[in-house]
């Protein structure tokens, strides 16, 4: 067994899986194909169902990952063979040569403006050029240049050499050559995403023609960073459109082209492509052609309703069979108007193709050559009780690579595929990493010697601002015992420069100015522990995007600017003292509440990992809602799965199950939560440092819906699959779907009623062919591979009969009138059986956030901390979420959320201590008064009032006091700016920091010029 | 003095003169659109001078005071959107002050153009330069801020 692990492909599902690995104690290969990581979600502009930006979420994912010390990066590297067995497999990778020295580039960019040659752009979806020499987007990881050698002149023709030329660090190398290395890793995790569906194979679509283009393309455009700058665009006359069609399906759905598969994301892209869009011009008239509207996750039956009402973007029910391009070269569509029964052509004057998500050709080389198989699609095969793992022993898959699906449903299987190969190595957890070393602090000394460094940034800054000016000013500043410029502040030879300053002049506050503090502090913070300074004696000062960036063409005023942005930073330096996270020790223990499948394959999970868990159950019985299911999706029996899983978990010994048994009271915070459970009568006080909340959901009782409960031929789905676990004799059986769901009570959509609506159809028809059975829908909403299930059911003969929400279907005695809104007319059916379709509800969710403090969404189902990124997080640290009470979902992504769950929760579990926030608040007992509004006023429970016995001269008196849990504390500073007797300090923030900053912001700034040239005086 | 014979007394303010404009952001969201802005080389009025806190909730209304009372010609209060601030509610408790700070900065003269509150979002860069343009645009109407100290331009 080896405690490493080599995760393949670095979009956000790798890069999630290696940080939830290396952060529980395991070595982590990331091995990305492309220059840098992020993958497609890099090139999204929003995502859905938030529209936040996708780079502001996904960036800081991606500076964690490179500066993870248990992550090696291996970027622009692919993997050729997996060979081995679970613990000890053998990984070739071929590094491909780049032809430029990962270890010295700096990533300036001076080689990409230099270079003349220009191609193609992948990164804006080839709507832009680039250059031969090129870092694909801004944020990229490794911020490193990459030479595209079927471009580069000199590599093909032996002409050019610019980039070695200008580069500053020489880290240009034409000699390099691809190499292959040999990784020997524990486990695997397959993470190689898809491919976009290239839609110029549907030559009626006319790809050809330049407005007609690819969601993708269309996303490029909306962005700011995209080759408009977010201004739509015609690509054939640049001119802005006034109408855009988008064709949803274009290599999904399409069993002619091989492609029979929804791809789960693009209805909601589309929408979410349009009201940004609409946000960017309001004038524009947008039309979706649609089959099915599959708005099935969290929020996006929400989402899809506002791009209605409050875009007005136009749904239509129809798939056009072919662009037309007109002798004037403007494009039509034809399509059926099912209100009226004509055929209608309209022209566009953009059509956007809603490409599906086609397996990636990596992927099924990497499974054939490995012997992974695959399933029908060509993803990597898993079952449903077993969602991440792959055919091979201790190889695991997550993300698109194992069938389609949105962001947060591929982030919860990358932390679920984490777990299961964190469980498989957890006997040689913590064996392979390194914790970095630092040298003790040296004393600090009581008079300010700050140094400050200047940085040119290239010419990022140093063509804008005078940075030899700015250094000379910062040597007049109070305090300021060195100054200098440099080229690059953040590269590796300049790190060393400012460690021997430090030493030479016995520095004691380092300023440097150059980028955000957002992306740069902790590098700079690094270099200043590795010269035995505390890290929070440093502080930058933002002269890139805050003043050159923004003041191109004021040369002068950003001079100015420059020089002020740096004497506030001195300023506050001067001030600074030293602080340090404390270590607080944390109960290496979880609970999980509520047990049914979610909640057992948790409490599995992280008991495997190697950690003690109290498995909590209100009912007798375990397995929760999977008991009262007859089939699964594949024919398997619910029964036999619960059977199994009950045992392991009865079976194993880190696991304490409590039946009949409830939570009632939750005190403390990460690590060191204690908890009271009430089980047989009796209170039991339970210590942890984690906490699963897996308590799932309930059918919702349609009552005086359709006649529910007047007759007893109209039953529920829930109803239905256990009568068909006996049989149903039954001849014909009419299931009405969206049955209090997507309705005003209800907004959402129940996601599963589909699914299992379509999967008991085909059990009856199994079981009776001659049965008829119909199934009245609004948009059927197989997603994914589900798909497979309705083209099924069509084939045995079950009729889909679509209407309308303001026309439902009505229900008297057992029979059924629909009005059919594809045919328009109504159709009666006399049936046996009328079966409701409802959705799951929220379950007796409100004690449960009661006591974690953990909010609910509108629907009362648990809301995670971040629907893209943290899908089983909660904001709470230490408390993670899993199954349908996040919100309704399939039984095999209840399961992969458990793990994922599971992973979260080891993050924790498998530290040696808990690192507290170091600039958190602190009380001045003297001040305090005792008012409590501190109390008040923090979120995290923070400040707590305490008996203090106070001695004034004669008097000794009993008083509240408040303090501050450093372990609590985040670091905001709310409560000192609340405080009323000022008693409060926001350490770094306090109001003697700021207040030097405001104060330092105009004083004094006057022009000093001299000649250009390098400055190094000590003062 | 009618507001014509003030017109005609002061001399021209807005002759070269730029404000200085100091801008409370926070870590999380406003501080990052301002990042944003710059990534997306927004250009915007040089007159800005950005105090970065981790929450919009640590800013005092004594620190906008302060920064008045040193020669500030705007303070600008800013933050992340109701809904999403990094410590759950922060934003909320900065409205709440906001409130109160506006009414007393009101009391004292103060034009209303010379505080101001804006939500920023990390990816709203070009939200934040149109914002920084805008109050410098309505400063420089209004010239240099009455409380200004002595001696300072």
């Amino acid at each position: 067994m080896k405690g490493s692990v080599a995760v393949v492909g670095g979009g956000i599902a790798g890069i999630q899986a290696a940080l939830d690995l290396a952060d529980s104690g395991y070595k982590t290969y990331l091995i990305e194909s492309k220059p840098s990581i992020g993958g497609v979600m890099s090139q999204l502009d929003k995502t859905f169902p938030t529209n936040d930006c996708a780079m502001c979420i996904l960036s800081p994912k991606l500076v964690e990952t490179a500066r993870h010390p248990n992550i090696e990066l291996l970027g622009y590297s692919d993997v050729k063979s997996i060979s081995g067995k679970a613990g000890d497999f053998n990984v070739k990778v071929v590094r491909k040569a780049r032809y430029v020295d990962e270890t010295k580039c700096t990533g300036c960019g001076t080689c990409t403006e230099k270079c003349p040659s220009k191609v193609s752009d992948e990164y804006n979806a080839g709507m832009s050029k680039r250059k031969s020499i090129y870092i694909p987007f801004a944020q990229a990881i490794p911020r490193v240049a990459t030479i595209d050698a079927t471009h580069c002149l000199f590599l093909t023709k032996g002409k050019c050499g610019v980039c070695k030329k200008v580069c500053g660090p020489k880290a240009v190398d034409y000699e390099q050559k691809d190499k292959e290395i040999e990784l020997n890793v524990g486990s695997v995790v397959i993470a190689t995403g898809f491919k976009p569906f290239d839609p110029s194979i549907l030559k009626n679509y006319r790809f050809d023609h330049p407005d007609v283009i690819t969601s993708l393309q269309f996303e490029r455009l909306l962005s700011a960073s995209g080759p408009t700058q977010g201004h739509v665009t015609k690509q054939s006359d640049g001119k802005v459109p006034k109408n855009v069609a988008f064709i949803q399906c274009v290599g999904s759905r399409n069993p002619r082209i091989n492609r029979k598969h929804c791809s789960s994301v693009c209805c909601m892209y589309a929408t979410k492509e349009s009201i940004i869009a609409k946000e960017h011009d309001s004038e524009l008239d947008i039309t979706i052609f649609q089959i099915d509207v599959r708005a099935y996750g969290k929020n996006f039956e929400e989402f899809y309703n506002r791009a209605q009402k409050e875009y007005g973007i136009k749904y239509i029910n129809s798939r056009p069979p072919e662009v037309i391009v007109n002798p004037d070269n403007s494009l039509s569509l034809k399509f059926e108007d099912f209100n009226t029964g004509d055929l209608v052509a309209k022209n566009f004057d953009l059509v956007v193709l809603s490409i599906g998500l086609d397996p990636a050709d990596s992927t099924q080389a990497l499974a054939r050559s490995s012997g992974i198989a695959l399933d029908d699609f060509g993803n990597i095969a898993t079952t449903i009780e077993n969602p991440v793992e792959t055919s091979v022993a201790g190889i695991y898959v997550c993300g698109v690579a194992q069938g389609p699906k949105d962001i947060p449903d591929t982030v919860a299987q990358a932390s679920a595929a984490a777990s299961k190969a964190a469980a498989l190595l957890s006997g040689e957890r913590g064996t392979l990493i390194k914790e970095r070393a630092f040298p003790d602090e040296k004393p600090l000394s009581p008079e300010p010697r700050i140094g400050v460094f200047v940085c040119h940034c290239g010419i990022n800054i140093g063509s804008v601002v005078n940075v030899p000016n700015v250094v000379e000013y910062a040597k007049t500043l109070p305090g300021v015992a060195h100054a200098q410029e440099m080229l690059y502040a953040c590269s590796s030879d300049s790190q060393v420069t400012i460690k021997d300053a430090i030493a030479k002049n016995n520095l004691n506050r380092v300023v440097v100015a150059s980028c955000t503090p957002r992306t740069h502090e902790p590098l700079f913070q690094n270099t200043c522990r590795e010269a035995g300074l505390n890290p929070y004696l440093f502080e930058l000062a933002n002269i890139r995007e805050h003043c050159s960036w923004v003041h191109m063409k004021e040369k002068d005023k950003a001079t100015e600017k420059a020089k002020a942005i740096v004497q506030m930073a001195v300023a506050k330096s001067a001030l600074f003292q030293p602080l340090y996270k404390q270590k607080v020790s944390l109960i290496n223990k979880a609970i999980v509440l509520g047990a049914g499948v979610a909640g057992m394959t948790a409490a599995l999970d992280i008991a495997n990992n190697g950690y003690h868990v109290t498995l909590i159950e209100k009912e007798k019985e375990l397995g929760g809602m999977l008991r009262e299911m007859t089939e699964l999706y594949d024919g398997k029996r619910p029964a036999d799965v619960l059977k199994d899983l009950i045992s392991k978990v009865s079976a194993n010994k880190n696991i304490k199950i409590m039946n009949e048994a409830k939570l009632l009271k939750v005190e403390g915070y990460l690590g060191n939560f204690r908890g009271v459970v009430l089980a047989n009568g009796n209170e039991i006080t339970v210590d942890f440092g984690a906490a699963v909340v897996a308590t799932g959901a309930r059918n919702f009782e349609p009552s005086g819906l359709f006649n529910y409960g007047s007759d007893k031929r109209i039953v529920t789905q829930a109803q239905f699959e256990k009568m068909l676990g006996t049989g149903v004799n039954a001849k014909t059986i009419t299931m009405i779907q969206c049955v209090g769901a997507r309705s005003k009570e209800r907004e959402y959509c129940g996601r599963t009623c589909c699914v299992d609506a379509v999967k008991n159809a085909i059990r009856i028809k199994k079981a009776n062919s001659s049965a008829n059975v119909y199934v009245l829908y609004r948009d059927m909403r197989t997603y994914g591979v589900n798909e497979k299930m309705y083209e099924t059911a069509r084939d045995l003969g079950v009729l889909f009969i679509k209407y309308d929400a303001d026309k439902p279907p009505k229900v008297q005695d057992s029979t059924v009138v629909v009005h059919d809104s594809m045919m328009n007319e109504d159709i009666e059916i006399t049936s046996d059986l009328v079966v409701l379709s409802t959705p799951l509800v929220a379950g007796e969710n409100e004690e449960i956030n009661q006591l974690f403090k953990i909010p609910l969404d509108k629907n009362k189902f648990f809301l995670e901390a971040h629907p893209k990124l943290r899908p089983v997080d909660f904001a709470t640290d230490g408390v993670f979420l899993c199954g349908s009470a996040q919100a309704p979902k399939l039984i095999d992504e209840a399961i992969s959320q458990a793990s994922a769950a599971a992973s979260r929760a080891c993050t924790i579990l498998s530290r040696k201590f808990i690192e507290t926030e170091g600039a958190i608040s602190v009380v001045n007992e003297a001040k305090c008064i005792g008012c409590g509004t501190c109390v008040t006023v923090c979120p995290y429970n923070a400040p707590s009032l305490y008996d203090a016995t106070v001695k004034v001269e004669e008097v000794t008196y009993t008083t509240k006091k408040s303090k501050i849990n450093p372990a609590a504390c985040k670091g905001c500073g709310s409560c000192a700016a609340a405080c009323p007797a000022g008693a409060i300090t926001a350490q770094h923030f306090s109001s003697k920091e700021i207040g030097e900053a405001i104060d330092a912001f105009d004083k004094g700034v006057k022009s000093i010029f001299i000649d250009k040239g390098v400055v190094e005086v000590t003062v | 003095m009618s507001a014509e014979a003030v017109a005609a007394t002061t001399p021209a303010k807005t002759d070269g003169w730029e404000p200085k404009i100091v801008a409370f952001c926070c870590n999380w969201c406003s501080y990052g659109g301002a990042d944003s802005a710059g990534m997306g080389r927004f250009q915007q009025p040089a007159s800005t001078r950005i105090i970065r806190v981790m929450c919009s909730g640590r800013i005092d209304p004594l620190h906008v005071f302060n920064a008045f009372l040193e020669g500030a010609d705007a303070v600008l209060v800013t933050g992340c959107h109701i809904g999403d601030c990094h410590y759950v509610n922060g934003n909320d408790k900065t409205k709440i002050k906001y409130k109160y700070l506006e009414n007393v900065v009101r009391e004292l003269g103060i034009e209303k153009e010379r505080l101001q509150l804006n939500w920023i979002s990390a990816s709203e860069g070009e939200r934040f330069a149109n914002f920084i343009r805008d109050v410098t645009a309505q400063i420089k109407k209004l010239g240099p801020s009455p409380l200004k100290p002595e001696g300072v331009a």
